[in-house]
């Protein structure tokens, strides 16, 4: 047990050791810590000796009490003075330089072609389209004949097209899809036809033998040229913008008749300010492609359209090369990550 | 199709500049590709205005000017004309200009005063002989402004026509001088020549005969009609062969041919004016005065006009004189037989050849002329006569001479056949009404014959020129256009929607798209190509021969994309593409399947300061992106990935189905480069079976694809209330023994208030025997309705344990 003495002589200890020990702090922490070793609830140093009154003589318990009290004050001020000393009260949450970079992951993006290739086919599909696929690898018959290309004509020429057998190749075009569609289902027929495509030409700056296009088509009864006209000029007003004009010139493509290309008169940010450009090669169903899939030409008419969506990307971020759509170049595609 | 509007316009007078030519061809027959000035030696000139004029000091007639040339800086520029006056604009040559007359305008001195161009009179541009001065121009174009731009338009200009292959017929002068005509409804005329020098010509009797005619000494026979149904000659007498009279040379190099001598100009005015090509043989040089069409005998050569030695296409027909080939039919005339300066006596052939030997030739000798590329399309047979009569009667204009004979072997071409147009079908397929009146009148100006036949239908007769009207929808074409699209009302209709369902690959693509874009890689879209012989299929005709084989894998594509990035210092790769690729199958068509294929290789997250070296992608990456991947491919089914004794790490299974695999991509790498791994998942096949034979729809039309095959909803769990109990297993396995293994024995021995298990931890080392590793398991339960006592986790863990140890000998490590 101990004695009055013993006990004030330790208050007094604890009471200089203890502002000591504060002092000594140089951070937040290191005042909590000072608190903790002090004043804790359960181990500090002060709360030990105040448990230890109790075992004083009753009569001693006041004065020891008002000193150990005193020292309890003593130190309670001194660690809010070390403490206001340190400065406002920081968070620990909250880093404390902010310009910091955040912990990033990587990022993904899409092909740039395919961005084109959904913006279209969102348009269309507000539209009323669907979206159809079919084979690269095709037959003669699905990709020329049935499509109104009289066999040996120069309007094959167009289309150089790489054979992989006798009457098989790769598709110089979307429209074997059209046709196989039409065989498959009966109007009306809504339809997109993305997909790559083939060419036999040399891998260049402009030209690949290998790539993208969007083809559409609408077969139904009493679907007109007027139909054609104003559904590719919304189009065109939503995929441009709303005061672009649009003007359609005679042209010619064995599966369609009339047939048309479209123009919108654009400024591309090239300095060199509105002109028209070219944008899709159309036109009205050619009956002899609709008797090919099985379809009553007189019955349903219709139209088709064609674009290249590389030749829009390469426009719209000025790439001076196609093959940077092919090279898949990490510092390329980085930059269409979103 | 380069076209002079001058010469345009003397087919077909009109008085629209060429621009307005050029935009109503574009709007309604043929694409203008371009419109150039022939005065592009004056290109340089622009507007100046003289600010200032005083007298030149040191001279009685020179002037010096302050001339605004739009640049911003006043030139001084001294002048000699008497009228230069300030306030006025005049033509102005900067110093660097180059004169219509080769003069370089260069900076100098005149009489010790600086001069920095020179302001122009007419005479100096060329515009006219005058030399009254400099040129005054009335003119609100500032300083600066092209003088092309200022002047309206002076001199020929060309158009450049994109005419397509349906259109032989625009592929003349006088053609497309037809479409003018019949667009803004003027005459057309002969052009160049007269009535009366045809005429003169037309008075030559003709002899004529299905097979061989003789006439003044000269004999044309055709042994081969089908690919040469007709062959007309005209005998020329006593011309003199030399250079071509100016405007003859004008309408030439107008369009861009250069001129040889009057004989060869003349007949290629009518190849470029009246679209029928016609050779013109020097008559001395043909053995036995004679022509012949037939048949190639084995070996025969002839050296064209270009001096190349050629052989002519066995199979095929060749033009012959008595002896030996003289042309290659179609394409291009003989060096032996042409006109040269010691001419006299000319044959002039103008044949008609089968398009499709022409072709033939064509291919098989690699030359294509200005010749070959009419016939191949297909010129007018029926003018003939008449291109013959006028090139005659031409060049006996510019080099003299007497026609003397005039033969015509073979037959003339059938006449076209009438086609039946509704005009109702007209209103039906434009979708605006058109009169049948109107009808008429269009189809009238293109020369079409029309004459009505009971209410609904007009029988046409089209134009020999035209052979791409065949059908009634090509006539309906001819109304649209000329009537122009302009014209076409464009206000959008009611429509039904499409019957057709989203390709379910499309869907798949979209998904797995979303997924691994989420995921930090690109999506890329190389070329299908491959060096890889094993491959099902091979192109037969590439181009470059390095990649001629399709590929069989995604991964093989990307495989070389990573090398290419690498090769560039790119050790940081994350691609993926969605593509096609092509195995052997029973068809004559590759079987094709839709795939999706995925490559990590470098830093698993960017670096950041807290973790200056993240870690590389290594298996698990790749092994997780998978499960994700199938999953997103293929929403609703069970995936799992089945470690492979293949040289793949694991097999994709979606439900019992194995879609794809996850491996280790071999690269050519340099040594600072971590390891590719890459997932390769089949989305579907793509049907490439004929539908249904030509001409036939599907028997039974497909059903409509579902949107998401056998995707069952979600049922929700009730969230659980009460708190769960876990606890840890420190497992010591002998390396035979899998992680799969002992989670089977975890799970089956768990009962059913186990929550979840996963391996949180694997040690192998020193503090273990040789062939033992440490994995450490942590397994959670939960009551649904109280919380579980440490009794009964205990007895859980005892009865695991000793499971553990019968079945697999894996014990707690102690």
């Amino acid at each position: 047990m101990p004695t009055l003495a013993e006990f004030l002589t330790r208050a007094d200890a604890l009471a200089r050791d203890g502002a000591a020990l504060i002092h000594a702090a140089t951070s937040r922490d290191a005042v909590d810590a000072a608190r903790v070793t002090l004043l804790g609830r359960k181990q500090g140093q002060l709360t030990a000796l105040m448990a230890t009154l109790t075992e004083l003589p009753a009569d001693d318990r006041r004065s020891a009490g008002a000193a150990v009290n005193a020292a309890k004050h003593a130190l309670e001020t001194t660690l809010s003075d070390v403490e206001a000393s340190l400065g406002p009260d920081v968070d620990a949450s909250r880093p404390a330089d902010l310009t910091m970079p955040g912990r990033a992951t990587w990022r993904g993006a899409i092909h740039p072609v395919s961005a084109v290739i959904d913006e279209i086919a969102g348009i269309f599909r507000e539209l009323g389209f669907t979206i159809a696929l079919g084979p690269e690898a095709e037959t003669e018959w699905y990709n020329f004949g049935a499509l109104n290309f009289p066999p040996d004509h120069p309007a094959m020429e167009a289309h150089d097209t790489l054979y992989l057998g006798d009457d098989t190749l790769l598709r110089t075009h979307t429209s074997p899809v059209q046709v196989r569609t039409l065989q498959t289902y009966t109007p009306p027929v809504r339809i997109l036809c993305p997909g790559n495509v083939y060419r036999r030409d040399f891998f260049d700056a402009t030209h690949a033998p290998s790539f993208m296009q969007i083809e559409g088509l609408c077969i139904d009864e009493g679907v007109s040229f007027v139909d054609l006209k104003a559904t590719l000029s919304e189009f065109a007003r939503r995929f441009y913008s709303g005061s672009s004009k649009v003007r359609l010139r005679p042209s010619f493509f064995p599966f369609v008749e009339p047939g048309a290309e479209m123009d919108v008169e654009v400024d591309l940010n090239d300095g060199k300010g509105k002109r028209w450009v070219e944008i899709l090669g159309c036109g009205m169903v050619h009956p002899d492609v609709l008797d090919a899939a099985g379809i009553d030409s007189e019955k349903y008419t219709g139209w088709a359209f064609g674009m290249g969506p590389a030749r829009i990307a390469m426009s719209r971020h000025k790439l001076p090369d196609i093959r940077l759509l092919y090279d898949s170049d990490v510092r390329f595609l980085e930059q269409f990550a979103r | 199709m380069i076209v002079s509007h001058d010469w345009l316009r003397s087919f077909a007078p009109h008085d629209k500049r060429a621009h307005d030519i050029g935009e109503l061809l574009n709007d309604h027959t043929v694409t203008l590709d371009g419109l150039e000035s022939l005065r592009k030696d004056i290109a340089a000139i622009v507007v100046g205005l003289v600010v200032e004029q005083a007298r030149h000091p040191d001279s009685d007639h020179l002037s010096i000017t302050k001339v605004d040339d739009g640049s911003g800086v006043l030139l001084d520029v001294v002048c000699g004309a008497p009228n230069v006056t300030a306030g006025v604009k005049y033509p102005f040559a900067r110093a660097g200009t180059t004169m219509p007359d080769g003069l370089l305008i260069a900076k100098r001195k005149i009489r010790g005063q600086t001069s920095n161009g020179m302001l122009c009179s007419a005479r100096e541009l060329k515009l006219s002989t005058e030399h009254d001065g400099i040129l005054a121009l009335t003119t609100d174009a500032a300083p600066g402004t092209p003088i092309l731009q200022v002047l309206g338009e002076i001199g020929d200009s060309q158009l450049n026509l994109d005419v397509l292959p349906n259109r032989p017929d625009l592929l003349s002068h006088r053609g497309i001088a037809r479409e003018v005509s019949a667009l803004l409804g003027v005459p057309l005329t002969l052009g160049d020549l007269s009535t009366e020098e045809r005429d003169v010509v037309g008075r030559v009797p003709v002899a004529q005969d299905a097979t061989s005619a003789t006439a003044d000494g000269v004999t044309i026979a055709i042994e081969d009609l089908a690919s040469c149904p007709r062959y007309l000659g005209v005998v020329i007498r006593g011309v003199t062969v030399g250079a071509s009279p100016d405007w003859l040379r004008a309408r030439l190099e107008a369009v861009g041919s250069r001129s040889i001598n009057n004989v060869v100009d003349a007949t290629n005015y009518a190849l470029l004016g009246l679209g029928q090509p016609v050779h013109a043989f020097d008559l001395s040089r043909l053995h036995g005065h004679t022509i012949v069409v037939r048949p190639v005998r084995d070996g025969e050569r002839l050296v064209t006009l270009d001096g190349v030695d050629r052989k002519i296409p066995a199979g095929t027909a060749a033009i012959c004189d008595g002896a030996q080939p003289v042309a290659l039919a179609g394409i291009m005339g003989g060096r032996d037989s042409e006109v040269t300066d010691s001419t006299t006596d000319i044959l002039l052939e103008v044949a008609n050849f089968d398009a499709r030997f022409v072709r033939r030739v064509r291919r098989a000798v690699g030359l294509s002329t200005d010749a070959s590329y009419r016939y191949e399309r297909g010129i007018d047979d029926a003018s003939s006569p008449e291109v013959a009569l006028q090139c005659a009667a031409l060049i006996t204009r510019v080099a003299g001479g007497t026609v003397t004979a005039r033969l015509d072997v073979g037959s003339a071409p059938p006449s076209r056949a009438a086609v039946t147009l509704r005009p109702s079908r007209v209103t039906k397929l434009l979708g605006d009404p058109v009169e049948s009146s109107e009808i008429v009148l269009i189809l009238t100006a293109l020369g079409c014959t029309v004459t009505t036949s009971g209410d609904d239908t007009l029988v046409v007769t089209p134009p020999t020129w035209r052979n791409d009207l065949l059908k009634e929808v090509d006539l309906i074409d001819e109304v649209v256009r000329v009537r122009g699209f302009d014209a076409v009302s464009d206000e959008l209709r009611a429509f039904r929607p499409g019957t057709v369902p989203d390709h379910p690959l499309h869907l798949a693509e979209l998904r797995v798209r979303a997924c691994l874009v989420g995921r930090g890689l690109y999506e890329t879209r190389p070329m299908p190509f491959t060096k890889d012989a094993t491959s099902a299929a091979r192109v037969q005709n590439p181009l470059a021969d390095d990649e001629p084989y399709l590929r069989a894998s995604i991964l093989d594509t990307l495989a070389r994309r990573v090398e290419y990035n690498l090769n560039r210092m790119e050790g940081d790769v994350r691609l993926f593409e969605v593509g096609h690729v092509f195995l052997p199958g029973p068809d004559r068509l590759p079987r094709e399947e839709v795939r999706v294929g995925a490559v990590l290789l470098g830093k698993r997250r960017p670096v950041h300061f807290t973790e200056q070296e993240p870690p590389s992608f290594d298996a698990w990456d790749a092994k997780a992106l998978a499960s994700d991947l199938a999953a997103a491919a293929f929403p609703g089914r069970a995936i799992s990935l089945i470690p492979s004794d293949t040289d793949a790490l694991w097999l994709v299974h979606a439900d019992a189905l194995v879609i794809g695999s996850v491996r280790r991509v071999i690269v050519d790498k340099p040594v600072w480069a971590a390891d590719t791994y890459g997932v390769e998942l089949t989305l579907g096949v793509m049907p490439s079976a004929d539908v249904a034979p030509a001409g036939q729809h599907a028997p039974a039309p497909a059903p409509a694809a579902s949107r998401s095959p056998s995707e069952p909803h979600v049922v929700y769990r009730t969230i659980p209330t009460l708190p769960a109990a876990s606890f840890d297993l420190a497992l010591v396995l002998p390396d035979s023994v899998s992680a799969a293994d002992v989670e089977m024995i975890l799970r089956r021995e768990s009962g059913e208030l186990l929550e979840f298990v996963h391996v949180f931890d694997e040690y192998r080392g020193d503090r273990l025997p040789a062939g033992k590793r440490s994995v450490g398991w942590r397994l959670q339960f939960r009551h649904p309705e109280r919380t579980l006592r440490d009794k009964e986790l205990d007895g859980r863990r005892s009865k695991l344990v000793s499971a553990l140890q019968r079945e697999l000998g894996v014990s707690v490590r102690g």
